[in-house]
């Protein structure tokens, strides 16, 4: 190569973080023009039952809200700012129509600010509650995480609603986030929800999303990188019930060098009509020179009439990297393992809860937020005793 | 007391080519206290022998009765075998990820007791077992055979079966794999089992060297599906001079 051509090329590196080329993922705009409503055939939407959204791709204006509690360690402030100083703030722009809709149609935003270096010991906590799914509620939120930062955000959701959130994680250089995100609805709730992250250079950030309740749940975890060397994890746990949709779309945009994505998603699917998917796409661009990235979904299948959908896309554009690989797999109980522990005694019941108890821990070892760990367990025992060990309960 | 009677067995797989008969009748009663080796050639059927009598799902029972002390054992679950007194070592233990040792042993033992153990000498207990078996106290945060040496894999089989306490073990070439220092290690755990009142043990293995530690009552030859010869540990030292081309001979 030329020094003219090397030249050229550095100039196309630095012209290509302008716009997204890759067909996994549409162009991000506010412009709902650019988001058209879907039909269902499309790439992004072919997996989701459109009807059961019960009409918030309409896009209809409300004013309705959930209910919302907070816990702010000292430092860390929660505001309402306009539509325009979101953008202001570098939110990242909407990827799909629901996002779209919910940054044209909230009114304003809220910020939850954490300055520079302040390191929280207890976690930030934001508890949203829906009164009815007759209400349809729009919401945008920033967070902003200043440089060097070091803080954790639990963000549960609760009762029902039609809920269709945009949220973007600004994370600043060096900081270190926990973030996590409980999908904790009554049945009937419909949740759209978008989240982008930022990660700042020589940051990690670890998002984890957990989806139990909802009728139908869709989520975005997004993330791009504002320098090199930031890293993200990127976890998920997911147990889908008789009739309901579970879906996450992960999406690792590795437009710098040095960079790091792992992403780990786990769910459990019991009943008549669970469906879940998962989708993680990967695209390394040509900057993102020497970075490494590892997707994974496993899903454990307990009853017959489940679907679990699972696909991993990975799209390189530079060769130069340390490492990218995804793993996907979709089972039943494994009898060599059920034989093992029932050897020993252990009823089929028991041995089934075990395994299924094991198959999440090591997620929630790694979710590493002790407050939500005990409740996580619990949960994952009552959809257990929903089914699994029914007649046991019984 | 304790005895496994097991009269006529025969046992069939399904394979791409239709049913295919492993065991063709055998017999062989392990009374109180009596330990007895199966020794033959791979593909003899000794671990169908082994995963039969343990309940296995593949394999298929299609003549014959396996009782422990006069019950039935054929009628019963894999898990109920065990709460009667069945344990079987297995050659293959199976990765449980995410269950930890610690909780696995405490399961199974409250499984086959019916109550859970006193928390304050259980702990104890399963320390002492560990450290006899040669495993790191932390052995018991790691998950169910995810990682493990072979070493460790069969030596945590036998830390189970101290544990547990079974009226008969049956061990599935238990000794194959191990270096001597393990053999020995894993021969003093089955020893310690033996010298308790009225266990049997059943100790399938493919060579002789696990007899120097563990003395056999009884050796059988297992050729073919069958038992091909029963004799006294002398039987062993033949095999160990000869081999099994006798036997083999014979069975054409």
């Amino acid at each position: 190569m030329t020094v003219t051509e090397t030249a050229a090329s550095a100039v196309r590196s630095a012209l290509e973080t302008d716009h997204i080329e890759s067909h996994l993922n549409p162009p991000a705009s506010y412009g709902l023009a650019d988001h058209p409503v879907p039909t269902g055939r499309e790439e992004v939407w072919r997996f989701t039952p459109i009807k059961r959204l019960r009409g918030i791709l309409d896009g209809e204006a409300s004013a309705a809200t959930l209910k919302r509690e907070t816990t702010l360690p000292e430092g860390v402030t929660l505001s309402a700012i306009s539509a325009e100083e979101a953008v202001a703030l570098g939110e990242l722009a909407p990827n799909e129509r629901p996002a779209a809709l919910a940054a044209a149609n909230a009114d304003g935003a809220l910020l939850l600010d954490i300055p520079a270096e302040t390191v929280l010991a207890e976690p930030v906590v934001i508890r949203l509650t829906g009164a009815t799914v007759d209400d349809l509620v729009w919401s945008r939120l920033i967070y902003r995480v200043g440089a060097h930062a070091e803080v954790t955000v639990v963000l549960v959701h609760e009762g029902s609603a039609r809920y269709s959130a945009i949220s973007t994680f600004l994370v600043g250089d060096g900081a270190k986030v926990n973030v996590l995100s409980l999908q904790d609805w009554a049945d009937d709730a419909v949740h759209l929800g978008r989240d982008a992250i930022r990660v700042g250079r020589d940051a990690s950030v670890k998002h984890t999303s957990i989806s139990f309740g909802g009728d139908l749940v869709r989520m975005h975890a997004n993330v791009e990188y504002a320098g090199p060397g930031g890293e993200a994890e990127l976890l998920g746990l997911y147990f889908a019930d008789e009739g309901q949709h579970l879906e996450h779309r992960l999406f690792a945009d590795h437009n710098a060098p040095k960079t790091k994505s792992h992403v780990l998603y786990k769910g459990a699917l019991q009943g008549k009509g669970a469906h879940t998917v998962w989708i993680g796409n990967v695209l390394i661009r040509k900057v993102a020179e020497g970075i490494e990235t590892y997707e994974e979904n496993r899903n454990l299948v307990l009853t017959d009439g489940c679907q679990a959908d699972s696909v991993p896309n990975l799209e390189i554009e530079t060769g130069e990297i340390e490492g990218a690989g995804h793993a996907s797999a979709t089972a039943r109980f494994d009898d060599e393992q059920l034989f093992y522990l029932r050897s020993r005694g252990v009823s089929e019941k028991e041995a089934q809860r075990l395994v299924v108890h094991g198959f999440f821990n090591d997620l929630i070892r790694k979710v590493d937020i002790p407050m939500v760990e005990e409740k996580l367990l619990a949960t994952v025992e009552a959809e257990l005793a929903k089914n699994v060990l029914k007649d046991e309960l019984a | 007391m304790s005895t496994l009677e097991i009269k006529d067995l025969h046992v069939q797989v399904q394979t791409e080519d239709g049913p295919k008969e492993i065991l063709k009748g055998v017999t062989l009663t392990i009374k109180d206290g009596e330990t007895h080796a199966i020794m033959g050639p791979n593909g003899s059927g000794k671990s169908t022998l082994a995963y039969s009598i343990a309940g296995h799902p593949r394999y298929e029972i299609t003549g014959g009765t396996v009782t422990l002390d006069g019950e039935d054992v054929l009628a019963m679950s894999v898990d109920e075998r065990a709460r009667a007194g069945l344990f079987l070592a297995m050659q293959y233990p199976v990765e449980v990820p995410g269950v930890s040792v610690a909780n696995f042993l405490r399961t199974a033992k409250t499984a086959i007791d019916g109550e859970a153990p006193k928390l304050r000498t259980w702990v104890k207990d399963v320390n002492a077992v560990l450290d006899r078996m040669n495993l790191d106290p932390t052995f018991s945060q790691r998950s169910v055979n995810e990682g493990f040496s072979g070493g460790e894999k069969k030596r945590h089989e036998i830390a189970q079966l101290d544990l547990l306490d079974p009226k008969v073990a049956i061990l599935d070439e238990t000794d194959s794999g191990l270096d001597i220092d393990a053999l020995k290690v894993v021969s003093d755990g089955v020893n310690r089992f033996r010298e308790r009142d009225g266990k049997g043990v059943l100790l399938i293995t493919h060579y002789t060297r696990i007899l120097r530690y563990i003395k056999p009552d009884h050796v059988h030859v297992f050729v073919a599906g069958r038992v091909a010869e029963s004799g006294g540990p002398e039987l062993a030292e033949e095999l160990e001079a000869n081999g099994y081309e006798r036997f083999l001979t014979a069975a054409v």
